[in-house]
């Protein structure tokens, strides 16, 4: 069996009267991936934006590496090594691939900005993170990118490098965000590659539209439709649940 | 999402030619025998002072993307503090004063920064504004601070310990072209830093940052305090170069005069802010000799530099000698 790294309980986010994330549950483990679909707006990445600390909980309790984490600062939750992607890149646009992961990697080490010595001493010298940032570009296959300005290298990069930055603060849970999003057909195949070749280090939860990633990926499948979860389990068993074809995939299966 | 906003980080080797022939040119003009050198000298020297002034506010403004309109107030606050620490009849020593003075503008940074810092964009351009007119008011309205006419401080501190008189005009801008390059390379050295780094991925992205796992609030609080401390220092030299202090010196023109010293030569470099306090005190005395209009040609100054030249004076220069091979100096 393998470990049980993050596990949410009765999780709920209210904006107002509206519950975008209505009492969900999900456990993550180790060598898991575990694929959460529905259609646009049934609260995906709510959740996401829940478990990674973005948003606090209305309520429902977290636990990420035997802490509880629920409502707690996303950057304390990304220190107790959880790393997540955007379904909108977020990056660090004018700084070059190297210094957008460089800085990813460097949150691992200590935070001490009061400390006078952190002023005088070079980052770029940093042997520690220039070997987790190493690493990060080249598991994201960006190595021939390395000293390009971020801005300027293609949309699929830009994904590429959404997770070479989440990499490279080295977390045991992944929780990625429409990774495939907007890619083309082959970006969108070495990403699926990347992946599996991740899963077996990571509890990796995945929100992704494109189906046909999703089952050649998935050990776990929940789906939400308006906030709630309608049907969670083996890809197999969750295909052929009669809600689920009636409520996602369609009457006509 | 907002425009990516790129500073000019690594100066280009001409950039730095010229810095330093200008950090030359500084040092040797004691030496030219020029009609009213005295004068130049004391003009130089404030212009020494407003561009550390400049640096400190770059380093809020142009590295972390805080946009402070009251950092007047910690410049003000230092020079008080030698005003107060002055007595009437005697020098007080250097070696301590300028500690203490700096060291309160960066309590008062410290203190104020805790509450600021929480804030983004236009509400911190007004929590910082707000913070500042407090200071300025409760100096203006209380006569045992000073009140609206100031306090005079008789004698410059005296550094006689290290043998530099700063009683005499040349010591004095010596003294302060010394603090200016120190200064100078403090910063320089900080902006490629872990910290320094990490302060402008904030202004870049603070929300990226926090995912990644940054506190931002503790880095973004150790830059004002450190911001309002060189402050203080520009705020002290002012204060012993000018032998007065009246809350003007704290007052918003003084805030935004910095900002725009610090547009008009070019953000987030520190060069750019020297370059900038320079040529915002040239022009100004310029047009001042010209005709007391002189706020409404400063002012199509600006505009016309921000239009023309849209990351200032240095980016200007970064552009005549091409992009970046420079190193970091």
């Amino acid at each position: 069996m393998s470990d049980l790294l993050l596990s949410a309980q009765h999780l709920t986010k209210r904006f107002g009267g509206l519950a975008a994330v209505n009492d969900v549950s999900v456990d993550l483990f180790r060598d898991r991936i575990h694929a959460v679909i529905g259609p646009n707006g049934a609260g995906k990445s709510t959740l996401t934006n829940l478990l990674s600390g973005d948003l606090p909980p209305t309520s429902g309790q977290i636990r990420l590496n035997g802490r509880e984490t629920a409502g707690h600062a996303p950057e304390s939750i990304s220190r107790l090594g959880l790393g997540r992607s955007y379904q909108k890149t977020n990056i660090f646009l004018p700084f070059t691939v190297w210094d957008n992961v460089r800085l990813a990697a460097q949150s691992r080490e200590r935070h001490v900005p009061w400390n006078p010595i952190h002023w005088f001493s070079s980052a770029t010298r940093m042997t520690r993170v220039n070997e987790r940032c190493e690493r990060a570009v080249e598991l994201a296959g960006l190595t021939h990118r390395t000293h390009t300005v971020a801005a300027t290298i293609s949309h699929g990069e830009q994904r590429q490098l959404e997770i070479a930055m989440t990499l490279a603060t080295e977390p045991t849970v992944l929780l990625l965000d429409e990774p495939l999003a907007g890619m083309g057909q082959a970006e969108a195949e070495s990403m699926v590659a990347l992946l599996q070749r991740l899963k077996k280090d990571h509890a990796m939860m995945l929100v992704e539209h494109d189906m046909d990633a999703v089952f050649s990926l998935a050990d776990q499948l929940t789906v939400m439709v308006n906030g709630q979860v309608i049907a969670s389990g083996t890809p197999g068993s969750v295909r052929a649940d009669p809600l689920v074809q009636a409520a996602y995939l369609g009457e006509e299966h | 999402m907002s425009s990516p906003k790129a500073t000019l980080e690594k100066l280009p080797r001409g950039v730095q030619v010229l810095l330093g022939v200008g950090a030359l040119a500084l040092a040797a003009f004691p030496f030219v025998p020029v009609d009213g050198r005295d004068f130049y000298l004391q003009m130089i020297t404030q212009m020494m002072i407003l561009a550390i002034f400049a640096m400190s506010l770059d380093l809020l403004q142009g590295v972390t993307g805080l946009v402070s309109l009251g950092h007047a107030a910690y410049f003000g606050l230092a020079g008080y503090a030698l005003a107060f620490l002055t007595p009437a009849d005697n020098p007080v020593a250097l070696w301590w004063s300028l500690p203490l003075a700096a060291g309160a503008a960066g309590l008062a940074a410290l203190v104020i920064g805790f509450f600021v810092v929480r804030t983004h964009g236009i509400y911190f351009i007004m929590v910082t504004m707000a913070f500042a007119q407090m200071i300025y008011f409760l100096f203006f309205d209380n006569k045992s601070l000073g009140g609206s006419d100031g306090i005079y401080v008789y004698f410059r501190p005296d550094a006689s310990a290290v043998g530099i008189d700063l009683e005499n005009r040349t010591h004095f801008y010596y003294f302060t072209l010394a603090a200016l390059i120190g200064v100078y390379l403090l910063l320089r050295r900080l902006l490629f830093s872990p910290f320094g780094r990490a302060l402008s991925g904030i202004r870049v992205n603070e929300h990226r940052m926090r995912a990644v796992g940054y506190g931002t609030f503790g880095y973004k609080l150790a830059a004002f305090t450190l911001a309002g401390t060189l402050a203080g220092v520009a705020g002290y030299l002012w204060a012993a170069q000018t032998g007065f202090v009246n809350p003007e010196l704290m007052g918003f023109h003084m805030s935004a005069h910095a900002i725009m010293m610090v547009i008009l030569g070019g953000m987030g470099n520190f060069a750019g802010a020297i370059v900038g306090a320079f040529a915002f005190e040239y022009v100004m005395h310029f047009f001042k000799d010209m005709t007391k209009h002189w706020q409404l040609l400063m002012g199509g100054f600006i505009v016309l530099v921000v239009i023309v030249a849209p990351r200032g004076l240095l980016g200007l220069g970064e552009k005549m000698f091409g992009r970046n091979k420079g190193g970091r100096l």
